[in-house]
């Protein structure tokens, strides 16, 4: 730029400045208008068809199954030329699918969590797709509006306890299967034991898993054994403050601080990695177990109420719309039929009544033993309890957690802290 | 640019009418022009299409209610603007942001200085000390957050450190005070090494017969920095000022790693909420409202620090 252009320069020396920058604009033009173009699916026109399904597991036995009833189904269905399984973060899988939804870029199909069940459900986001009468109904009634299904519940997963076995004796204390044959397996007698684990051996009594202070639907494991619900059946009215919720809430608080049965907020422990004796969670995290210690697996111990199963729901649903939504909902069909259910139930409980026997669940589950696929596996499908839900999900689920915070403290006042969880949340459940 | 481009017919005078020889459409001041347009053209683009295009979108999705699940977008006029006014959790997510811009920037700046001028002190090492302080710049953010979390767990190095000297450390991140601090704390840490690259660059300026001369006339230390290096450097306390407080107005990825907003919602700051409502809550329309109330503030403050330069800043008076 230090010299000044001369004023007539080369005739051809100008043609070749004048080309040059006028044909990068364009060339660069070109390319954002491409961007703006089509993600690949053309259905409607009958061309070929691009299928992409977001998931939450990036597990590679898992995505080797998908991969495969997916090969399968392009052999019967030409016309389908991908069926792609994009893997989003576990955290903020929901925010990111909702993200690609607004952004004009939405799946063809989508793995939908329980807690945000009711929100894809009743919005008209998803369509409706065939029903199967194997599915049992319990299992496909958070997935219903107005008596139509709108999403397979391919997930159907009860909660129970993990037990280090080692651990437990290491500190003197009986296991799990001890205090169900003693009629001792109760929330009470865990605290006991748990706060002697802590003791003993320094490490965590009881962790009931992903709670970590935050994602509070998993107490559901807890307070159900009270009885305890977070709200109306109709989701209008809170019930943080009915006596048996005060209760359960007041047994965990002192589960944490009074017994240390529990590790206390800021801690973490992963029972997995042989850092706590016992571990709520779901039957599906069996395969993070390996050999380092023995283990068993046990229903939830009784609460006060007396003994109930809760189980943790995951959906697959046909998003509305997509441009391949015919092609993508005969897919889900495929995908879930008999043959292939049978093949996801080794790694995603399947609620079909074809399904729900001790033999069929034990090949797919060989770490189990038939008793355990029987007390917590079958039972739990079929009288589990999914975990709370509600439309408007995220924003009440902050909200709650936001007002059970000043719970988490050695010297709250249990009762008054969940009166102020239904004075925060009342409002958000009368919308 | 228009005058460049009239200024060719100019010299050439009036044009002869008819069979004169036609002067070439692109003279040279024309491709001067086309090439001085094609060489700002990618910023310019990149800037209307990333910057004004969604500033401009943003309120235009502030008059709006737009529903992602269910596909649906339309006016509500100003309803979202009576939302704001109206929203019980906004006074508390303001003075969280205030909390932790005042925080940040008298923590960051005080520091800064003082390390600049620590290091601009001709010792052994100091080359050393200035690459320590300045490398946390470079490290990821979320890499940089996501230890300092595990530093901050009530079992985490911090603690263990304090348990040394037999002192209790608290739970960092649960308290309501104490996590905000923290958060302030790893933030500080992590850009207190630019602010002193400035600082010491503008230190580095003031010439020392200043300071030779003051201390003849009896100046102390104190008196010298005050009267001397702190006028001095003004432009760039006013440089750095700008810079953080704008930027502890946009904090995110920390409040997201360490915190997420709590507890109870005392670390929500607003750009963490109009995440939350845009993206958790799926409320695009307030969400976009909340980014026009952020856009206002940052305005405000840098107009009000921009005139209030003229006050305090050397050689703006």
């Amino acid at each position: 730029m230090s010299s000044p252009a001369p004023l007539h320069p080369r005739p051809g020396r100008g043609a070749l400045v004048r080309g040059k920058p006028v044909a990068l604009a364009a060339a660069g033009l070109l390319a954002l208008t491409a961007c703006g173009g089509s993600d690949g699916g053309s259905g409607s026109d009958g061309g070929p068809v691009t299928l992409r399904m977001t998931i939450w597991t990036g597990n590679e036995e898992h995505l080797k199954l998908l991969n495969g009833i997916a090969a399968d189904y392009r052999k019967q269905n030409p016309e389908v030329k991908e069926i792609k399984f994009d893997t989003l973060p576990v955290e903020s899988y929901t925010t990111a699918l909702t993200t690609q939804i607004a952004g004009g870029k939405a799946p063809d199909l989508a793995w939908i969590f329980e807690n945000s069940a009711p929100d894809f459900v009743a919005s008209g986001a998803l369509a409706e797709i065939e029903d199967d009468e194997d599915v049992l109904p319990a299992a496909k009634k958070l997935w219903q509006h107005e008596g139509k299904l709108y999403a397979y519940p391919f997930s159907t997963s009860p909660f129970g306890v993990f037990a280090n076995t080692d651990m437990l004796k290491e500190a003197g204390q009986p296991t799990p299967a001890e205090m169900i044959e003693q009629g001792k397996w109760t929330w009470d007698e865990v605290a006991k034991v748990g706060g002697a684990v802590r003791d003993e051996t320094g490490e965590a009594g009881m962790v009931i898993r992903d709670f970590d202070y935050k994602m509070w639907d998993n107490l559901a494991t807890v307070w159900d054994g009270w009885g305890a619900e977070p709200w109306s059946e109709d989701g209008g009215t809170c019930a943080f403050d009915e006596p048996e919720m005060t209760e359960a809430m007041t047994y965990l608080h002192d589960a944490v601080f009074g017994a240390e049965a529990m590790p206390a907020p800021g801690t973490t422990a992963d029972f997995f990695a042989g850092e706590a004796a016992m571990t709520v969670t779901q039957i599906s995290r069996a395969s993070l177990l390996d050999d380092s210690f023995g283990w068993d697996f046990v229903p939830l111990p009784e609460g006060p109420a007396g003994s109930y199963d809760v189980v943790g729901q995951a959906g697959l649903g046909v998003l509305g719309n997509g441009d391949n939504v015919e092609e993508a909902v005969d897919f889900l069909a495929f995908m879930t039929n008999e043959k292939n259910s049978a093949a996801l139930g080794r790694y995603f409980p399947q609620a079909r009544s074809s399904q729900l026997d001790a033999d069929t669940l034990a090949k797919s589950n060989p770490q189990l033993k038939p008793a355990q696929l029987e007390e917590v596996v079958i039972g739990g499908i079929e009288n589990g309890k999914v975990k709370p839900t509600h439309t408007n999900q995220a924003e009440l689920f902050d909200a709650v957690r936001a007002a059970l915070d000043p719970l988490w403290k050695p010297d709250a006042d249990v009762a008054k802290t969940l009166q102020d969880v239904c004075s925060a949340i009342q409002p958000q459940l009368e919308k | 640019m228009a005058t460049l481009e009239r200024a060719p017919a100019k010299a050439a005078g009036p044009r002869p009418r008819g069979d004169g020889p036609r002067r070439p459409f692109w003279t040279a001041r024309r491709r001067e022009t086309l090439a001085g347009y094609l060489f700002i053209a990618p910023q310019l683009l990149g800037s209307v299409l990333f910057v004004l295009i969604p500033l401009g979108l943003v309120f235009w999705y502030s008059f709006h209610e737009w529903n992602v699940l269910a596909g649906s977008f339309h006016g509500v006029g100003a309803d979202n603007y009576r939302a704001l006014a109206d929203d019980p959790k906004l006074p508390g997510v303001l003075r969280a942001t205030a909390f932790f811009s005042v925080g940040l920037v008298v923590l960051n700046l005080s520091l800064a200085l003082a390390l600049a001028v620590l290091l601009n002190q001709k010792l052994r090492g100091s080359i050393v000390f200035r690459t320590l302080f300045f490398s946390p710049v470079v490290v990821s953010l979320v890499a940089w957050t996501i230890v300092w979390g595990f530093l901050l767990q009530k079992n985490g190095g911090i603690n263990a450190g304090l348990d040394l000297v037999g002192v209790e450390g608290p739970n960092w991140l649960r308290g309501e005070t104490s996590s905000m601090i923290s958060v302030i704390v790893v933030q500080v840490f992590k850009n207190v090494g630019l602010n002193m690259v400035l600082f010491l660059a503008a230190l580095q300026g003031v010439p020392r017969e200043l300071y030779e001369a003051a201390t003849v006339d009896g100046a102390g230390r104190w008196r010298q920095f005050v009267r001397i290096t702190v006028p001095l450097i003004s432009p760039t306390i006013l440089l750095t000022s700008i810079i953080t407080v704008v930027g502890s107005l946009q904090v995110f990825a920390q409040i997201a790693v360490l915190t997420q907003g709590g507890p109870g919602n005392s670390t929500t700051v607003l750009v963490y909420y109009l995440y939350q409502q845009a993206f958790e809550f799926h409320h695009f329309g307030y969400g976009a409202t909340l980014s026009v109330l952020l856009f206002l503030i940052v305005l405000v403050l840098t107009v009000v620090q921009w005139q209030m330069r003229k006050k305090w800043v050397f050689h703006e008076s």
